[in-house]
């Protein structure tokens, strides 16, 4: 039972890393100033700015193969009550890894949790799925109808 | 004797202030921002990224201002960069079947999973050019369709539930992926490492071997089973997270050739497929891949090598657009020693191939005499 939770709290966090990834810096300075969240921590590492390789698969779900790179970067924070928090997102956006940073380590705070799901990440979630969302609408309108011309008598 | 020649630092560094002049052109055209090439000349930004084999959209767009709109010079600066930067890891393998589809269309099936979504496509265009364009007017927001969120197999999924076509390519348990930016080139080579170096091929040199292969050189019968452009996640596992970490998304082009096989002494008749992965939406390049990808599958399924597409070391030697311009260009670098090694040499040829002339015209007009 207490891996189950675990297991779900892990998923939880992934969902916050992967929601700061995708949102852009501007996004993330922008709501983190109007919430007034700290931005004090000690840098572990970075914030830097490296390669990683990117893998496909061959004919779609084969064996990996090396497609190319893409840059990322990368911080790690600790918290002065401890946390440490981490973020890699594509780009080289140097603020950004850190407050995500930043922001991975106080949301695993539970005093402070809600803080960051509210002001921040919510905000952002949102942000990401209406835009998700109107991607998917407006390629659904270039979507092709087949429609069936009947010629003759039957 | 040696003798060392200087000179043409101040020549060098005069044209490179005239490069830096001419790059900016005429001053009272505004200066193109990074932002306006990202958005409005995403296509080449993309090719930039594809071949220098490096997603980062900022970085492309400023090598294309760089080199002046030269697309295999800002490819070379890119592949420049990318060797100044420590690497972090491989991602994870992407899942092109949870992609975000912007655009997604089937040659072989009408009614298929998710529907033939043309997205913003080039295609059923007539090719007039635009005066309106020219003169900068509002361009109207695209349509939106509400839609149910339905899930995109990939068409090689549909096919294999009939067994009619071959599998996903699989490699042996413990195969580790090659990578073509650790290990140098060795032929033959494995599919996996050919697939990396088709990625990054240049769009013309495989484009053109794609048509060489459909006008009969190698000729494989070739569908499309599927195109789709989109965005896929990438992840990243990191070994202080006991989960695979989330680093954002980025947009490819998937191709799926499907291949007529009528079967030989190692397969029964089937379709067989080449495989198309690039960055970016560059569906040409990702077609054109998996042609040649097909194609150099020919000794896999027992076909004759007849074709320059079906030899590997010749397609996979030549693809790469940087080592080809860097071997082509640096003929116009000085080769003075060369050449006047060459020239004396061809002058002394040249004075034995007269005197050899001369004597024999000399011995014709003995005999004529005699």
């Amino acid at each position: 039972m207490r891996g189950q939770e675990a297991r779900d709290q892990q998923l939880e966090r992934k969902a916050v890393m992967a929601t700061l990834a995708q949102s852009t810096g501007d996004d993330i300075v922008r709501l983190w100033n109007e919430a007034g969240l700290p931005s004090e921590a000690e840098l572990l590492r970075g914030p830097e700015t490296g390669l990683v390789t990117v893998r496909g698969r061959i004919g779609g779900g084969g064996a990996p193969f090396n497609v190319g790179e893409a840059t990322v970067t990368r911080a790690t924070v600790r918290l002065a009550s401890g946390e440490v928090g981490h973020c890699y997102a594509l780009g080289r956006d140097k603020q950004k890894a850190k407050l995500a940073a930043i922001a991975d380590a106080l949301w695993q705070d539970p005093t402070r949790r809600n803080e960051v799901e509210t002001k921040l990440i919510a905000p952002l979630q949102a942000a990401l799925a209406s835009a998700r969302e109107r991607r998917r609408a407006e390629t659904a309108a270039t979507k092709v109808d087949f429609f069936t011309m009947v010629r003759g008598e039957d | 004797m040696y003798v060392a020649v200087k000179g043409g630092e101040a020549a060098i560094a005069n044209a490179h202030a005239l490069l830096a002049d001419r790059r900016r052109g005429d001053r009272s055209v505004p200066a193109l921002r990074l932002d306006q090439i990202v958005e409005q000349l995403a296509l080449g930004v993309d090719r930039v990224m594809s071949e220098g084999s490096l997603y980062d959209r900022e970085l492309a767009a400023l090598a294309i201002v760089q080199a002046r709109g030269d697309m295999i010079e800002a490819i070379f600066l890119v592949r420049a960069y990318r060797t100044t930067l420590p690497r972090f890891g491989y991602t994870r393998a992407i899942d092109t079947g949870a992609m975000l589809v912007e655009r997604r269309v089937s040659a072989t099936y009408k009614d298929l999973p998710g529907g033939q979504l043309l997205g913003p496509t080039f295609d059923y265009t007539h090719r007039l050019l635009d005066p309106e364009l020219a003169a900068g007017g509002d361009v109207a927001e695209p349509l939106q369709r509400a839609s149910e969120t339905e899930a995109m197999p990939r068409v090689s999924a549909i096919l294999a539930r009939e067994g009619l076509i071959e599998p996903d390519g699989d490699m042996p348990q413990d195969h580790v992926p090659g990578d073509i930016t650790r290990e140098p080139l060795e032929f033959p080579m494995a599919r996996d490492i050919r697939l990396q170096a088709l990625s990054r091929g240049d769009e013309g040199f495989l484009l053109a071997l794609g048509y060489s292969t459909q006008r009969g050189y190698a000729r494989n019968h070739p569908f499309v089973g599927e195109v789709r452009i989109g965005e896929v996640e990438l992840e990243l596992d990191m070994p202080e997270l006991p989960f695979a970490v989330p680093l954002g998304t980025a947009r490819v082009t998937e191709c799926q050739m499907v291949n007529q096989f009528k079967g030989s002494a190692k397969a029964p008749p089937q379709f067989t497929r080449g495989y198309g992965l690039v960055f970016g939406q560059s569906e040409r390049k990702a077609m054109a891949m998996a042609l040649c990808d097909r194609a150099l599958r020919a000794t896999e399924f027992g076909e004759d090598v007849v074709a320059a597409a079906q030899d590997e070391e010749f397609v996979i030697s030549h693809s790469d657009n940087v080592q080809a311009t860097g071997f082509v260009e640096h003929l116009k670098l000085p080769h003075y020693v060369d050449f006047q090694a060459e020239l004396d040499l061809v002058r002394r040829m040249r004075a034995e191939h007269d005197a050899r002339e001369n004597g024999g015209k000399m011995e014709e007009k003995r005999e004529a005499a005699e």
